[in-house]
């Protein structure tokens, strides 16, 4: 077969740029200043320190500094990025407008309920938004980011077991979680006060319901579980686990990280499922920002209603009102209502799609078969079956040729790709998992699956272009563990400041 | 839909590639007892233009038309635009947290030097790269001083925000054997440091604190050490930093706060940014990310996320917390606000706060109010109000002016202080003179 690859980048002008400590002049400034109208005033000399000393710079200095380093980056508008488990899906740009209306950005938290009608409208209608789309109860909008929301839902299922014990429940110490699962499950375990049981990979990919019931003793608080799975398995034994968790007096979480597989298809409430946490920052379109924020609300059956933290938002006639008496609440998780801004992102998102947030998920499926079917061939596939919305390869066709996960992904930079997730899920060796999202198109994934084959072939006739990879960045690969044994958190203003 | 590029023939062909029916099909490995069997209820599908309608009529009654003077956790200041038209590039917003440092060299520089600026400000040797809020960058404060020491006893000051308290007993309520002991407000508005005994891991102090009092941290931290404990103190309000020491100057071990005020949107309360600083030593104990210096093979300079052992996705069970996403694209915006304002204008314009805060007051006491204490105070303070400006109080509010916080609604909050007719006031440079004249004149008006 001949095949002509035409990458989607060429190498560019790289522009160097300092840090901004290392440009500006003493008493430059980029924004305009308030003078003083009214009478200076002095604070007592022993509180008075000198403020920090940050340069000064002027607005095109500014506006160049951030420009330039923008330009080393990539994000969802550069192109595909198909990072496993985080549903890096276009971020529509009408949203950002909304969040940015002054009715909103303007609005004090603490303003009087008739004073914020509107806003309190939103916060109620997303969170009935979000109870229906996944067949629950309630939501609470407070937690600010999917670990959070973890928190906030492992947080309620302790306080439950808490209420039941003052009526002779036995006490719940241990959580079981699959090994699949992503690292904040264990570790928000342990800041709900849990301690971890480890729940290992069947050979079926997914969990079984006599493995969960061997695990599921008296002193067990319940399931956490992350369905799709990391592998992109759909869990076919769940709602029986679920079922039986119940019954031995155990409440079951739902990590919602991958939600976007099966919006539509799959009714969590008819599951069992107690409560979920969405990651708005992934299935409802708000962009991750490099790190956040994101938001993390969680939706609850009616066993865990009580248990949401409050202040929660009611509706009385037609006025949104504060509910504030909640005896069994587990309390605040946030300074105010949560990510306000975040919420308009996805509050619009959501009534952008409608019912098309099916379509969503179907499409987000589709894609993700037809790149493993394309490349299957190609790379290996631990587990070949139907996936959902990301599929698992391995490097295993490659490491005869001594090319690993990293140097495959280290080449898709150079071909104008950002990297699938890498060595996760932990239970596969040398995963690469690929989540391309509903928004690529056809061509899109066409292009990214020669990307891919031509890394295959690349493998087996030049390895070293693959070792060496990649070339055509800012910085090439990293020295990551001097970098751990020697930190160098913070910059020396005082050495390295021109100022 | 705009979102969904599929065609119909893209669709068949697909299917057709992957050898199934229908998109329906690709969902037969979910068994029945899983599925959905009805639509969503949910409004139909809005265009962008009837979205934007719908949303401008929210957002006309969302508050953010009104005269708001009062803090409690989050100011109006001025965002120059340069500011939220560079944080909107999409090369920063639409990227994932920086794993792939060869093309995340942006953000990860940008966030180093958010790092390098907030330690300048707090006084500390190292900075995090952001946790959600203040709130959380205070209970993590205080999970960390408790693995430092080894000691289950968080001693709190009962003048740090009502809402942030909230939140550490929240995330103190599972945890076994953990003691929260809460230290009264003495008369001048500081806190009353009196009570503080025992062996406790960490004593928080917020300054300003909620009633906008200066505390004083020295002397905070000389009472915790002497029992082998640490000094976590934090903020709501950083712009008091360009005038006060700073918390590190004065013997904070770990610093924690809300940035809000440096380039964020009110924005009803969030996203906000959480800021957590600490000294070296204590480096593996902090939470969140972390951005370094490092070189590339070819020995080029650059940065990476580093110090990942402490993390959940490395050390599951026992990372030092799940936190994952934090508040990435505030932390960077907030960096663009510290270099738009620089060191010198930070310093002015916390200035022009603590003036117009002392014209607001000395105007307020014309009109008969009386002030609090005695003790400083930046740009937020409570004064003692006239017996009818309750209902002068209700007559603003219909002028869409809040002039100050009734504090006897948050009594419960803050006991031992007497706040009946208590209310917290704040201003920044948002309000000019003649405004603070127009809000004077009003409340003289009376009822």
């Amino acid at each position: 077969m001949t095949r002509k690859f035409t990458p989607a980048g060429t190498g560019g002008l790289v522009l160097e740029e300092k840090l901004l400590w290392e440009k500006g002049r003493k008493g430059r400034s980029a924004m305009s200043l308030v003078k003083s109208e009214v009478p200076v005033t002095a604070l007592p000399e022993e509180i008075c320190g000198n403020g920090p000393d940050w340069p000064d710079l002027s607005e095109q200095e500014v506006a160049r500094h951030y420009t330039r380093l923008s330009t080393w980056n990539f994000g969802v508008d550069t192109g595909m990025y198909p990072l496993g488990s985080c549903t890096m899906k276009y971020n529509p740009k009408i949203n950002e407008a909304m969040a940015a209306l002054p009715g909103f950005a303007k609005a004090h938290p603490l303003l009087p309920a008739e004073a914020c009608q509107g806003s309190m409208r939103l916060i109620y209608e997303l969170e009935r938004f979000l109870a229906e789309i996944v067949g629950l109860k309630a939501a609470s909008l407070q937690p600010a980011a999917g670990a959070h929301g973890e928190l906030c839902g492992m947080l309620m299922i302790a306080a439950w077991h808490r209420n039941n014990e003052k009526s002779g429940a036995p006490r719940k110490t241990k959580v079981l979680i699959p090994d699949t699962a992503h690292g904040t499950n264990p570790a928000t375990a342990t800041m709900s006060g849990f301690t971890e049981v480890k729940v290992p990979l069947g050979p079926k990919g997914y969990i079984e319901l006599a493995q969960i019931e061997r695990l599921m003793q008296d002193d067990v608080a319940g399931l956490m579980v992350t369905n799709p799975n990391t592998l992109g398995l759909f869990e076919q034994e769940l709602a029986d686990i679920i079922a039986m968790v119940h019954e031995r007096g155990g409440l079951v979480y739902a990590d919602g990280a991958n939600l976007n597989a099966v919006m539509g298809y799959v009714d969590l409430g008819r599951m069992g499922v107690d409560v979920v946490h969405y990651n708005l920052h992934k299935t409802m379109s708000t962009p991750h920002g490099g790190g956040g924020p994101g938001a993390g609300p969680v939706a609850v059956s009616a066993t865990l209603e009580p248990f949401l933290p409050g202040p929660r938002v009611i509706k009385n006639g037609d006025r949104y009102e504060w509910q504030t008496d909640l005896p069994l609440s587990i309390g605040r998780l946030h300074s105010f209502h949560g990510q306000f801004g975040v919420a308009v992102k996805a509050y619009s998102y959501i009534l952008s799609m409608g019912q098309d947030l099916k379509k969503a998920s179907a499409l987000a499926v589709l894609n993700a078969n037809y790149i493993k079917e394309k490349l299957k061939g190609a790379f290996d596939l631990p587990f070949d079956q139907p996936c959902m919305h990301e599929c698992v390869f391995t490097d295993a066709k490659q490491r005869a040729n001594k090319v690993s996960t990293l140097d495959i992904a280290k080449r898709l930079i150079d071909l104008g790709y950002h990297p699938p997730t890498v060595y996760f899920p932990l239970v596969v060796n040398s995963a690469i998992m690929v989540e391309p999202t509903e928004t690529e198109s056809k061509e899109d994934l066409d292009a990214f699956i020669a990307a891919m084959l031509e890394v295959a072939r690349e493998a087996e006739e030049t390895p070293e272009t693959l070792h060496a990879a990649p070339t055509l960045t800012k910085v090439r690969r990293m020295d990551e563990t001097t970098a751990a044994r020697k930190p160098v958190l913070t910059g020396d203003m005082k050495v390295e400041g021109k100022q | 839909m705009r979102y969904l590029p599929h065609t119909q023939a893209d669709i068949a062909e697909m299917l057709a590639a992957v050898g199934a029916e229908s998109l329906d099909a690709l969902f037969e490995q979910i068994p029945e007892n899983s599925r959905r069997t009805r639509a969503f209820d949910l409004p139909e599908a809005m265009s962008e233009w009837e979205l934007a309608e719908h949303l401008q009529a929210l957002a006309n009654a969302g508050g953010g038309d009104w005269q708001v003077f009062v803090h409690a956790g989050s100011q109006p200041h001025h965002i120059p635009v340069l500011v939220p038209y560079l944080a909107s590039r999409s090369e920063f917003l639409t990227s994932y947290t920086p794993y792939q440092p060869e093309i995340s060299q942006g953000t990860l520089q940008a966030i180093f030097e958010f790092q390098t600026l907030i330690s300048r400000l707090v006084g500390m040797d190292i900075t995090n790269a952001s946790m959600y809020d203040g709130s959380t960058a205070m209970a993590e404060a205080a999970l960390m001083a408790m693995r430092i020491t080894k000691r289950r006893v968080v001693a709190v000051s009962g003048l740090v925000h009502p809402h942030w308290r909230e939140v550490l007993a929240t995330y103190l309520a599972p945890l076994a054997d953990v003691e929260l002991v809460t230290l009264p407000a003495g008369p001048d508005g500081r806190t009353d440091l009196s009570g503080l005994d025992g062996e406790p891991a960490v004593l928080i102090m917020q300054s300003p604190n909620f009633l906008g009092v200066i505390e004083d941290l020295r002397a905070a931290g000389v009472a915790v050490k002497a029992l082998g404990g640490l000094l976590a103190a934090g903020f709501s309000e950083p712009f008091a930093l360009g005038l006060i020491k700073s918390p590190g100057e004065q013997g904070a071990d770990i610093v924690f706060g809300d940035a809000q005020s440096l380039g964020l949107a009110q924005e009803f309360g969030g996203p906000s940014l959480g800021l957590l600083s600490c000294k070296t030593e204590y480096v593996r104990q902090i939470p969140g990310r972390l951005v370094g210096r490092a070189k590339d093979i070819d020995g080029k300079e650059g940065f990476v996320l580093t110090l990942a052992t402490r993390e959940q996705h490395i050390r599951r069970s026992r990372a030092v917390s799940n936190i994952c996403s934090n508040a990435g694209h505030c932390a960077l915006t907030c960096a663009m606000f510290m270099a738009a304002i620089g060191g010198s204008g930070f310093r002015q314009t916390a200035q022009v706060n603590l003036d117009l805060a002392a014209y607001l007051r000395s105007g307020l006491e014309k009109l008969g109010f009386r002030p609090f204490s005695a003790a400083p105070v930046f740009n937020e303070f409570v004064m003692y109000a006239p017996d009818n400006y309750g209902a002068v109080y209700e007559r603003l509010k219909s002028l869409k002016i809040l002039a100050g916080l009734p504090l006897k609604l948050w009594a419960e909050a803050l006991p031992g202080i007497s706040l009946e007719r208590a209310w917290l006031f704040g201003v920044t440079e948002t309000s000019s003179k003649t405004q603070i004249d127009a809000l004077l004149h009003e409340i003289g008006k009376g009822a």
